[in-house]
């Protein structure tokens, strides 16, 4: 595990700001997301829901590093997975910038799939993959991430309908059935949606070229 | 600063599926496992017998501790029993 504290060069910086007193604000009832530094920090306490959603923030992330990034087959994807997590628990006081969560866990996946390669349980795709069209992938990843987290600002109804189609891959029937809505009206509540994100992003980019 | 329409954010929010549930809920239940561990290394620091028991079968020790044998679990229990 030496070395895997140390922040995987080239990612992103967080885009999540902080929102105050954390504790105070959810006494109030209100939805707070946390900072990755709180999460982790939570984490470190014992907290077992810190933990739970830590799990829920990252997965995505690990799941697409070790699927599309290095193309592991579900069942190598898998143990990647549960690896990644298992060690990230055990490690976690090590880690020396609790906002560098992100790119520790994609350094610590990065090794743990290129380990997995190596060890040649993948024989008809180890000579295609390149290491280095893996790292090209994280960096696409990170951004992604950035995007899912400004999702989270937006209305519950936009979230859902934007991760079926998108993310889920889920069809206008699918959503209309699951969300009881009339299918010729997804389009547009997508569209409206969409804009919604993009100017979340506006946001957050002025902010972050502001700081 | 990047730009984004709506199209290239449709694309973007596309490369994150979500993981199976089954390995989210695995990987949320690892500090339960961690006490599921703590239980057989405490248990088999005291009690030889058993503690050959789980060298022979780690399998069947975390099962019977409610802990589900993950390739990682069995080496974390082994590298803890070698201690």
């Amino acid at each position: 595990m030496d070395g895997l504290a140390q922040p995987f060069l080239g990612a992103v910086p967080s885009l999540i700001v902080s929102y105050g007193p954390v504790d105070a604000v959810q006494a109030m009832g209100l939805r707070v997301e946390l900072t990755d530094a709180q999460l982790v920090a939570r984490c470190r306490t014992g907290d077992p829901d810190a933990w739970r959603e830590l799990v829920d923030r990252f997965s995505r992330y690990v799941y697409a590093i070790a699927v599309q990034g290095f193309k592991l087959p579900e069942h190598d994807a898998e143990d990647v997975f549960q690896e990644v997590f298992a060690r990230a628990y055990e490690h976690l006081h090590k880690l020396r910038d609790d906002e560098a969560i992100r790119p520790w866990l994609a350094q610590l996946t990065r090794r743990l799939c290129i380990d997995r390669l190596r060890a040649g349980s993948i024989e008809q795709l180890d000579d295609d993959v390149e290491i280095a069209d893996a790292d090209d992938m994280i960096a696409r990843l990170d951004e992604s991430l950035a995007v899912h987290e400004a999702l989270s600002a937006l209305p519950d109804n936009c979230q859902e309908i934007l991760d079926r189609f998108f993310a889920r891959d889920e069809s206008y029937h699918t959503i209309g059935d699951a969300l009881e809505l009339p299918s010729g009206t997804i389009a547009s509540r997508i569209s409206r949606c969409l804009t919604k994100l993009r100017v979340e992003m506006e946001g957050r980019n002025l902010g972050a070229s502001a700081s | 600063m990047p730009r984004y329409d709506e199209e290239k954010l449709g694309e973007i929010l596309s490369a994150l599926p979500p993981a199976p549930e089954s390995w989210v809920k695995a990987a949320q239940d690892i500090p339960l496992a961690q006490r599921g561990l703590d239980q057989i290394v405490e248990r088999a620091d005291a009690d030889d017998d058993y503690r050959r028991r789980v060298i022979e079968d780690p399998e069947a020790a975390l099962e019977e501790a409610e802990v589900v044998a993950h390739a990682e679990t069995i080496e974390i229990l082994r590298r803890r029993l070698d201690k």
